[in-house]
């Protein structure tokens, strides 16, 4: 795969290769050391990752006496710790199967909701003129900077006791049990990811061309079919931009998971498992390197796929300011 | 296989609601905005008639219609984040004043607790050199990896091998790390790569995450392990995007590489630079899994949001959790003025 670079190409960047100025840098700090430098790093990035890997390949007995490295010796190839871990029935076991849907369950609703509700506010901020515009944008990105620990106690008690302000309930308390709890889990998500999403999606939306927009207000159409018809298709890779790293987000989390969702493996996503094996067997790494994996390999495929969208969201939603 | 689907079922169920009512919500609401003005605008349709009509002076086009849109486009996320995050956050910073079951007001006990404290203390010293080190050092690899690996061979390949740590959760790093990090005694092999290392250079395997404060320098090599991809793709763009005349200019000049790297690209990239530094220090103030999945801030190695997990959520100490996420909030803040600052003098210089 890697051995059959086109001599074309190769050329080409050889040429173009002094016109900045990283390259010269790089070109003049004597060639030998910079690709030194630059495999050191990637390997030094690489080889923990690619351990685990190997070693939820191994046998019990050989990953917990011997390193991973060992196996390129002696290669002893099994699936059980998948097996186990997956679908095993002991306490100990894991049971990742059960969680691995939790964390399916939490991750949907939670990246479609904001997408939607972000859109539309961040249609609203870009398009429609209204009083005090410039102000609820202000408002809804500087709430970009509360951590989200500031919100976890009251809004917990949220859930169990309702809202109410001077006597009238402005929400009623949530009462939930069992697979009801997810319900939770997606509100918490939605509220914490709303002012990023808005600034990110203002970001696009914003800076379609106003002839566009001004040209379809000519002609009738009304903001909602403005927004359906002409503003969504349009910004279709910043909504997959934010879905990613949505999805990144919800997927990895364990703070919201831990609070919200509970422990049980009725509604728990990976990570709170994962966390939990990791504190209580943390020498059972038959469990937990393949355990690892499994929570690993769906945002992998998501991110290597996409990887284009994400990069671009992550320059939009950082550098431009 | 016993794994039995039936069980998931609920579940599944659930998921289902949540995908009919996201639809329901949203698609009635737009729905509802679309049919709500067809019937503003057939009734100005007749008063523009009934107006044509008699010669009045015809109706403006009305601004309310303007205002009903922004509502119902703003309302879902404003209300929410009213519910999930503006009350909670004001409810957080009464809580702070208060005792550990929220029933009396302690005035600024809370505060002074964790100034008194011992292992609190110790908690706000690590978080300081969490934020410290993370930052300066994800960065400056960041930045090496993208000079090094700018218009190499490859660079696609070599790029996605620093970026990949961003798609594994904190949790799943952890683990990894600990792998990394494992302890065999001295008269078994060892199984984790660190110390074969330690041994193979001669030296005694240790139990590298059970001593303070080598510990917390171990656990911020997993922080900067996620975040110098980030920092490497964003300024790996801002390098792309000096203007090649600059460069070439300088070099007509006969400046040095180093010279180059320092007055060149440096400056170029400042703002990028600024926002990745700002950026990485916001996420470690907040890091929480990493510590908790590692060591469970056990062997002097907690930080403040998991110090606030444990307060809150395990001893019940509403008043003190509380007051350490205010504290957590306060630090973010002088981070954030800091870039606005910045922004503001680039565009004065823009």
């Amino acid at each position: 795969m890697t051995t059959t670079t086109p001599p074309v190409a190769t050329g080409a960047q050889d040429t173009s290769g002094g016109s900045t100025a990283a390259a010269r840098v790089r070109k003049r700090l004597s060639t030998h050391t910079a690709t030194m430098v630059a495999i050191v790093i990637a390997v030094v990035w690489t080889i923990p990752t690619f351990g685990l890997f190997i070693s939820s390949l191994r046998p019990e007995a050989q990953i917990k006496t011997t390193g991973w490295w060992n196996f390129f010796r002696d290669p002893e190839f099994t699936l059980q710790n998948y097996q186990d871990v997956l679908f095993g029935q002991s306490a100990s076991s894991g049971q990742l199967a059960s969680y691995f849907i939790n964390s399916l369950v939490i991750t949907l609703p939670s990246v479609l909701f904001p997408l939607a509700f972000a859109a539309m506010a961040a249609y609203a901020l870009a398009w429609i003129n209204f009083r005090g515009r410039d102000w609820v944008y202000i408002a809804i990105f500087a709430l970009q900077i509360v951590p989200l620990q500031m919100a976890l106690v009251p809004l917990l008690s949220f859930f169990s006791r309702g809202v109410s302000l001077g006597g009238v309930t402005l929400m009623p308390a949530w009462n939930l049990d069992g697979a009801q709890n997810f319900a939770q889990v997606w509100f918490a998500h939605t509220c914490f990811a709303l002012p990023f999403a808005v600034y990110l999606l203002h970001n696009f939306i914003s800076q379609l061309p106003k002839d566009l927009m001004e040209a379809a207000r000519v002609d009738g159409a009304t903001h909602p079919k403005i927004f359906r018809t002409i503003v969504l298709p349009l910004v279709a890779p910043a909504l997959a931009a934010f879905g990613i790293f949505q999805f990144l987000w919800v997927w990895n989390d364990l703070l919201v998971g831990l609070i919200f969702a509970g422990g049980s493996e009725v509604t728990a996503p990976l990570t709170v498992r994962l966390a939990e094996l990791a504190g209580t067997r943390g020498n059972e790494w038959q469990r937990l390197t393949a355990g690892a994996f499994v929570s690993i390999v769906v945002p992998l495929i998501v991110f290597l796929s996409l990887q284009r969208y994400f990069v671009r969201g992550l320059l939009a939603g950082s550098v431009k300011g | 296989m016993n794994f039995d689907f039936a069980e998931q079922s609920p579940k599944l169920m659930m998921l289902l609601w949540g995908l009919v009512a996201f639809a329901v919500v949203v698609g009635g609401l737009l729905v509802l905005l679309d049919a709500v003005p067809s019937y503003f605008a057939r009734r100005r349709e007749a008063q523009f008639a009934a107006a044509t009509a008699s010669g009045a002076p015809l109706p403006g086009r009305s601004k309310p219609r303007e205002g009903m849109f922004a509502t119902f486009f703003l309302l879902p996320t404003v209300l929410l984040l009213m519910i999930g995050l503006v009350v909670p956050a004001i409810r957080t910073t009464l809580l702070s004043f208060m005792d550990g079951g929220s029933q009396n007001w302690v005035g600024l006990d809370n505060y002074r607790w964790m100034f008194a404290e011992d292992s609190i203390v110790r908690v706000l010293v690590n978080t300081l050199v969490w934020v410290t080190l993370v930052p300066l050092v994800a960065t400056s690899i960041g930045l090496i990896y993208a000079v090094l690996v700018d218009k190499a061979r490859l660079e696609v390949v070599a790029k996605s091998l620093i970026f990949m740590p961003m798609a594994i959760s904190f949790v799943g790093a952890s683990i990894i790390w600990k792998f990394v990090y494992a302890y065999r005694g001295e008269d078994q092999e060892q199984i984790g790569l660190l110390n074969q290392i330690v041994v193979s250079l001669g030296g005694e395997p240790r139990q590298w995450l059970l001593d303070s404060p080598l510990n917390t320098l171990l656990l911020i090599v997993i922080m900067v392990w996620i975040q110098a991809g980030f920092a490497m793709v964003v300024l790996s763009a801002a390098i792309k995007a000096i203007p090649a005349d600059i460069v070439e200019a300088a070099r007509l000049d006969g400046v040095t590489p180093w010279q180059m790297f320092w007055q060149i690209t440096l400056p170029s990239i400042r703002p990028a630079l600024i926002v990745v530094v700002v950026t990485i220090s916001i996420a470690t103030l907040k890091v929480f899994d990493i510590v908790r999945t590692s060591t469970n801030g056990n062997y002097d190695t907690s930080v403040i949001a998991n110090e606030m997990y444990n307060q809150a959520f395990r001893y019940g100490q509403n008043g003190q959790g509380s007051a350490l996420a205010v504290f957590l909030f306060i630090l973010v803040i002088p981070i954030v003025i800091f870039q606005i600052r910045n922004l503001r003098q680039q565009r004065r210089e823009g």
